[in-house]
């Protein structure tokens, strides 16, 4: 009952001055709207840069550095004296991970692991005429790779199925291609590094998005790669895990190092710098967006003050005839939440539609072939914090007019009369 | 004996600013339900004020101060808010409407914050009280749409609406011209004798005071006569 009437009271003395309520209402849209799209927009593009490089990179990646035998000789006779041993080199099976199929066996039963892509990287020179050019080839299991990584969106040519089903066939990076001259149907001619020779059939381009990487990288099936290297079929360099669980990883990858015997890295190890980089975009679009409502903060504080000092005779005699201080409190918080919920509301509508604007501006870069416009992220996330922001600004803008009319003295006024 | 409304026990007040001036001194005096009474005095002796203690605005005081048999001495702010809307009505020289609201909703406004009545009551004993004040008709329409005296029979029946125990007003009629000073007294008048309705008026209109059953007569913040 009483609830009704403050509103009623607050609604009247609201539409009593509805324009100077509907600027600082105004105030709050704007400053709700900008927040939601600039959030929205950040957003957006930490998420196209996450796709850059975090949807591309294996949350663990198993794999087997070539480095020195831990028991060296020198070990092996302990207490025979002076020990001179010379040139020691790597030993083993070089990259290949051994027993690598039932690791496979042992992912895929694992219930962290989303999915698993087993990888052969090769070093090759690919033969232009006279001259050489360094490049990588990595043979993979293009249906995997494809539902873990969105191999498919990098290919801008060309059918990435055709990996599979087109014998001694490749997927050149853009730039390689480029320099050799290379399109669709070409033939290209491939040394390993042990100087086998093999031509492959180009089925299609690659372009990741860096530069540097499509200069040398290509694709070619697991079956081509082996072949290329000689190995047999079980021959695996890499294996590729993606998680259910990011942020699950650093420990599987330690579980796994001792378990598999392998060398395991996680994908947070792997580009600790990178989420810096979001971090200040997020931090900026708040940072934007809370100052711009603490502007239209000031915009409600003095909407308020001007009505109490407007409706001091109202206020006197409200007191009078039996409202209490905070009754009178109630009324103007009202207000104050009033202007900040319609205005929050109306934040955000514009604020989609602004995102939706952005969402269609052509924003065409080579370096990203699956983004034709800027990236926009419609989180509800955002609109939720937005419109608490909105009304926590405005509850605190108003409290304090508000307060000030609780303690009005109605005796005063009613005597200045 | 009749029933005590309102009893003022030794009442004293001083402002202190910026010297400390002693304006009200010792005021007892009791008002018994029914009576029609008048407090008088040189401008300036403290009328205003002792109204606005009588009417438990003004908290800063001594002495005790009983309304309905009730000490109102160190009742919270909300407590005192709550007594005025139940018990007390008021009529002041400026009318104080609400320009925002009609006249109807103005008269209402103490009605549903009582909330004693469903809002359609309220709404309905509201006509009944502009009908006393023969304003009915004007129901309607915004208070800036009414003259002095029309505007003054709303503050009347805005006070009226929760049937106080005693209508408290200070110079009701100073804004007035003759003729309206006539209606108004005797609208109230004709709340004593009809409705038994308690009131204190402070007025500085002596022939006001002269048709009044009893007055109280203050010199120098003091009761010199009641
Ligand atoms: N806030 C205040 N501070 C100091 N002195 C005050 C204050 N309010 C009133 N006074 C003094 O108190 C005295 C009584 O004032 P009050 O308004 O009660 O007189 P009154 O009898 O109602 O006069 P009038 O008939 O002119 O309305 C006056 O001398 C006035 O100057
Ligand atoms: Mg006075």
């Amino acid at each position: 009952m009483n609830s009704k009437l403050i509103f009623e009271i607050a609604k009247s003395l609201l539409l009593a001055r509805w324009k100077q309520s509907m600027v600082a209402a105004v105030g709050v849209t704007f400053s709700i709207a900008m927040f939601i799209t600039l959030l929205g927009f950040m957003t957006g593009l930490n998420d196209m840069l996450d796709g850059l490089i975090l949807n591309r990179t294996p949350h663990v990646r198993l794999f087997n550095e070539v480095k020195p035998n831990p028991q060296q000789p020198s070990n092996l006779v302990k207490g025979l004296g002076y020990v001179l041993i010379q040139s020691i080199k790597p030993t083993g099976n070089g990259q290949n991970i051994d027993n690598a199929n039932a690791i496979l066996g042992a992912l895929h039963r694992d219930e962290r692991v989303l999915g698993v892509s087993p990888k052969v990287t090769v070093q090759v020179f690919y033969n232009v005429g006279n001259i050489d050019i360094t490049g990588v080839i990595n043979g993979v299991d293009v249906e995997a790779e494809q539902k873990l990584f969105h191999f498919g969106d990098y290919v801008t040519k060309g059918n990435p199925a055709d990996l599979k089903n087109v014998p001694n066939s490749i997927i050149l990076g853009k730039a390689a291609a480029e320099k050799m001259m290379a399109s669709i149907g070409d033939v290209v001619l491939v040394t390993t590094s042990r100087g086998d020779r093999q031509s492959l059939k180009v089925v299609g381009l690659f372009q990741s998005g860096l530069q540097d990487l499509d200069k040398v990288q290509s694709f070619a099936s697991l079956a081509t790669t082996q072949k290329l290297l000689g190995k047999p079929a079980s021959y695996i360099t890499d294996i590729n895990i993606k998680s259910v669980d990011i942020l699950s990883a650093p420990a599987m990858a330690n579980e796994y190092r001792k378990l598999f015997a392998t060398d395991a890295e996680d994908i947070q190890t792997a580009n600790s710098q990178f989420e810096t980089g979001s971090d200040v975009r997020s931090v900026i679009s708040y940072a934007v967006g809370i100052t711009l409502l603490i502007v239209a903060g000031f915009g409600i504080y003095n909407i308020l003050n001007m009505m109490i000092y407007e409706k001091m005779d109202s206020i006197a005699i409200l007191k009078a005839t039996g409202f209490s201080g905070s009754d009178v409190k109630n009324i103007f918080i009202t207000i104050a939440l009033t202007i900040g919920f319609l205005g929050g509301l109306f934040g955000l509508i514009f604020g989609f539609l602004l995102s939706n604007i952005v969402d269609r501006i052509p924003f065409n870069t080579a370096g990203l072939p699956t983004i034709k416009t800027f990236p926009v992220n419609y989180s509800l996330k955002f609109y939720v914090i937005g419109m608490v922001f909105s009304i926590i600004t405005t509850y605190l803008a108003g409290m304090f007019p508000a307060r000030k009319a609780s303690k009005i003295d109605p005796v005063i006024i009613i005597r200045g009369k | 004996m009749s029933e005590i409304i309102l009893e003022a026990n030794a009442i004293n007040k001083s402002f202190h600013d910026p010297v400390t001036i002693p304006i009200l001194k010792d005021i007892t005096f009791t008002v018994n339900k029914g009576e029609f009474v008048s407090v008088i005095g040189r401008s300036g002796c403290g009328k205003s004020t002792l109204l606005y203690i009588l009417s438990t605005m003004d908290t800063d005081y001594e002495g005790k101060l009983y309304i309905d048999r009730q000490l109102m001495n160190n009742l919270k702010e909300r407590e005192l808010a709550s007594i005025r809307n139940e018990k007390i009505g008021f009529v002041f020289q400026f009318h104080y409407l609400l320009n925002e609201f009609n006249v109807l909703r103005n008269v209402m406004l103490p009605g549903i914050k009582l909330g004693k009545y469903a809002v359609k009551e309220v709404e309905h004993r509201a006509m009944e009280k502009l009908k006393i004040l023969g304003i009915d008709d004007q129901a309607l329409k915004l208070p800036n749409q009414l003259s002095g005296g029309q505007k003054q029979r709303v503050a009347i029946a805005r006070a009226l609406i929760n049937d106080p125990l005693i209508i408290m007003g200070d110079e009701p009629t100073g804004n007035l011209d003759k003729k309206n000073s006539e209606t108004v007294f005797d609208i109230f008048h004709q709340l004593t004798k009809e409705f038994n309705q308690t009131l204190l008026i402070v007025t500085h209109d002596n022939e006001f005071a002269s048709r009044t059953q009893r007055i109280i007569e203050m010199e120098d913040g003091r009761i010199v006569k009641q």
